[in-house]
């Protein structure tokens, strides 16, 4: 039973071969099913995502070329030359194909260090595949251990949790004083692709009322479509302003949008509730002297830039939390391993000493007719069960051994010397 | 017994602090919930403290200032647990711990204070001494909690964030928490209040008691003081900060209420 992986991802290769070597979920069954049916992976499972495209598999018993012919396959399979492919791949074999999926999963080997939605993908790559029974004992269980591995490193360590972009600093600051957005309003003035960065993260935060604002009509009405958000009216503030509980703006002005008498007066409006400002245009947009009115959380793009800055430095300093919890599942993936082999090397070595009893009692007892049939076969019942008691003692000590290597070890020693070249394999 | 109770009363609430703060910091659900237990653990063992306290006088232990303590710390404890279960919020806890376990240790620790014992029993009277230091931990736990908002509030006001400030409670939550306090604390002193009225007017007859002690002024200034934090802490030129630092003031009144007004100038008032 081998293990591996053969793919690419955003390190070794660059967008124009990532973007042909990418899987669409019928591609990544059919490259499956192909890839079984021709005897190259015995269980496999592809993942593909805007970042990587990587197929993990399961060698069949003796076919240790299987990552020579994956790479070919994909090489046929998506029509890019080899040339151009093969310096992009990486392969890996067992007990680091394991590994680099926990780290994948962990979001050590993302872009965006920590980021939560390669968990996602894994777990979306992995119903598919096991929906479409391309996978098996060994990809389940590696599977399932990647995403008990993702939730881990996101629970138990701040890899996941400081935001890093501008955008979500700004929400996550906005949850610290009112809690869920789901319940709150938001107005976000400006339609390009800051705005659109900000809109996404309030829907994605379920936010209740989404007003949208900008010098265009045209160009807030589409953008309000695309969101479903309401659009108001441009220099309206009087009637705007007071609707929300988060404002963003990150519109081109030379002077300030926002003054303090502007936003005083909406605050008046609001009954003083809580005002939370997030200034991303440059030159601002928001007059500065807004934060010293009462309840209101002003901050501009640099705050939201040092904040980012401080939380990727504390995403770094998580890594080796994030990278122990790694091991710790490759060390637990690895014993159950080692068990499943045991079991199979247990097994063909029963039935190689049965056969070899079988062989030896028909020998030597060719020349002694005083043993009745009877005889004959209790004989090799009482030889069947010395070979089991002979066969339980060495399992016991190796399903005892803590030590994995030892284990692997005395696994390997009992293969070299008891079975044949043919049961080796 | 009572020691043994304690000690096990002070290393449950000290482990569960620690949790608590772990999990400020942590985050795992694990840790909060461990901690939780143990603080109920402690609860337990802290309420068998008090019962062996209460064993001696066979009533609730106000005759003296360390069982008045003990029962504080315990019913603010018992606030708090009440508190984090409604509102499912864990992280104050680390701050709340450490007040129950300084009302607990120090009435151990201070000397033990001969006194005339009251000559009012009774379950009214146990139930308005009861009532009333109950809304007194409300009150303090009132006060941490608007002392937590105003250091949050001016963390992400002065754009100074630290590290916990992801991990507290967001801002409007505390101010729930607060007023959630308060309110308990309002009805069960206005209750308490009424109920000690009630006691002075069956001892009149028997006794030197009259309505005309500091204490009861003292306590219905506190009470409309809260009604009135409670009132402005929904207006517009309140709500926030404002209304926080109200509380913190009204808490102290609160303390001078306890502690100056019941020694120096209450006649029917010591501990309680």
């Amino acid at each position: 039973m081998e293990i591996v992986l053969v793919g690419l991802n955003f390190r070794t290769a660059p967008v124009e071969v990532r973007e042909k070597v990418s899987f669409s979920h019928e591609q990544a069954l059919r490259a499956s099913e192909e890839l079984r049916a021709r005897g190259i992976l015995e269980e496999t499972l592809v993942l593909s995502t805007c970042n990587r495209s990587e197929v993990y598999g399961v060698h069949p018993v003796g076919n240790r070329e299987s990552a020579a012919a994956l790479s070919s396959y994909l090489s046929n399979f998506h029509h890019v030359h080899p040339e151009q492919l093969n310096p992009s791949l990486y392969h890996h074999y067992d007990h680091d194909v394991v590994r680099h999926l926990f780290r994948v999963s962990a979001g050590l080997e993302s872009m965006l260090l920590g980021e939560a939605e390669i968990l996602g993908q894994v777990r979306e790559a992995y119903l598919r595949a096991h929906e479409d029974h391309v996978t098996g004992p060994v990809l389940n269980r590696m599977f399932q251990a990647a995403l008990e591995v993702g939730k881990r490193v996101r629970a138990e360590t701040e890899l996941g949790t400081r935001p890093m972009g501008v955008a979500s600093a700004g929400m996550k600051l906005a949850e610290r004083i009112f809690g869920k957005l789901n319940d709150r309003s938001a107005l976000v003035l400006g339609a390009g692709t800051i705005s659109e960065q900000v809109v996404s993260q309030l829907r994605e935060r379920n936010i209740k009322n989404l007003y949208l604002s900008n010098r265009s009509r045209e160009k807030a009405e589409e953008f309000a479509k695309q969101y479903n958000g309401t659009v108001v009216e441009w220099g309206e503030w009087d009637t705007s302003l007071r609707l929300p509980d988060v404002i963003v703006s990150a519109v081109g002005v030379q002077e300030p949008l926002l003054t303090k008498s502007l936003i005083e007066k909406a605050m008046a409006a609001r009954g003083n509730r809580a005002l939370f400002l997030m200034d991303l245009g440059l030159p601002r947009n928001i007059a500065p002297a807004v934060a010293e009115l009462y309840n209101t959380y002003l901050y501009t793009m640099d705050d939201l830039t040092e904040i980012v800055q401080q939380n990727r430095n504390a995403r770094q300093s998580e890594i080796p939390k994030a990278e122990a919890l790694v091991e710790e599942h490759v060390g637990k993936f690895i014993s159950w391993q080692a068990s499943v082999e045991l079991i199979g090397v247990l097994d063909t070595l029963r039935a190689s000493l049965k056969e070899r009893r079988a062989a030896f009692l028909q020998e030597k007892l060719a020349g002694m007719n005083h043993f009745s049939p009877e005889d004959r076969e209790h004989l090799g019942v009482l030889m069947d069960e010395l070979i089991e008691r002979l066969l339980i003692a060495p399992a016991e000590r190796l399903r005892a051994e803590k030590e994995f290597r030892k284990k692997i070890q005395s696994l390997e020693a009992i293969r070299e010397l008891y079975l044949s070249d043919r049961e080796k394999s | 017994m009572t020691h043994t109770f304690a000690a096990i009363t002070v290393l449950a609430y000290l482990a569960s602090m620690g949790l608590y703060l772990r999990f400020l910091f942590s985050g795992k659900e694990l840790t909060g919930r461990l901690a939780t237990l143990l603080m109920f653990l402690g609860l337990v063992t802290h309420y068998l403290a008090l019962l062996m306290r209460a064993r001696g006088t066979h009533t609730v232990p106000y005759h003296d200032l360390q069982g008045s303590m003990v029962l504080f710390g315990w019913l603010l404890a018992v606030t708090y647990l009440c508190l984090e279960i409604y509102h499912k919020q864990r992280t104050v806890g680390g701050f709340v711990l450490p007040v129950i376990l300084v009302f607990f240790l120090a009435a151990y620790l201070v000397p033990d204070h001969s006194n005339t014992p009251t000559t009012v029993h009774g379950v009214v009277f146990a139930l308005h001494v009861t009532l009333s230091i109950l809304a007194y931990a409300a009150f303090a736990l009132s006060c941490v909690l608007s002392l937590m908002y105003l250091a949050e509030e001016r963390v992400l006001r002065m754009r100074r964030l630290g590290e916990v400030v992801w991990r507290l409670p967001p801002l409007e939550l505390l101010e729930r928490m607060s007023h959630t306090s308060v309110l308990v604390g309002l009805v069960t002193i206005a209750v308490g209040t009424s109920l000690g009225f009630l006691t002075v007017d069956r001892q009149l007859a028997t006794e030197h008691y009259s309505y005309f002690d500091p204490k009861y002024v003292f306590t219905l200034f506190v009470l409309a003081l809260y009604a009135i934090y409670f009132r402005l802490a929904r207006t517009a030129a309140w709500r926030g900060a404002r209304a926080s630092k109200l509380c913190v003031f009204n808490f102290a009144l609160v303390v001078v209420n306890f502690a100056v007004i019941n020694i120096y100038f209450s006649q029917h008032h010591r501990y309680f």
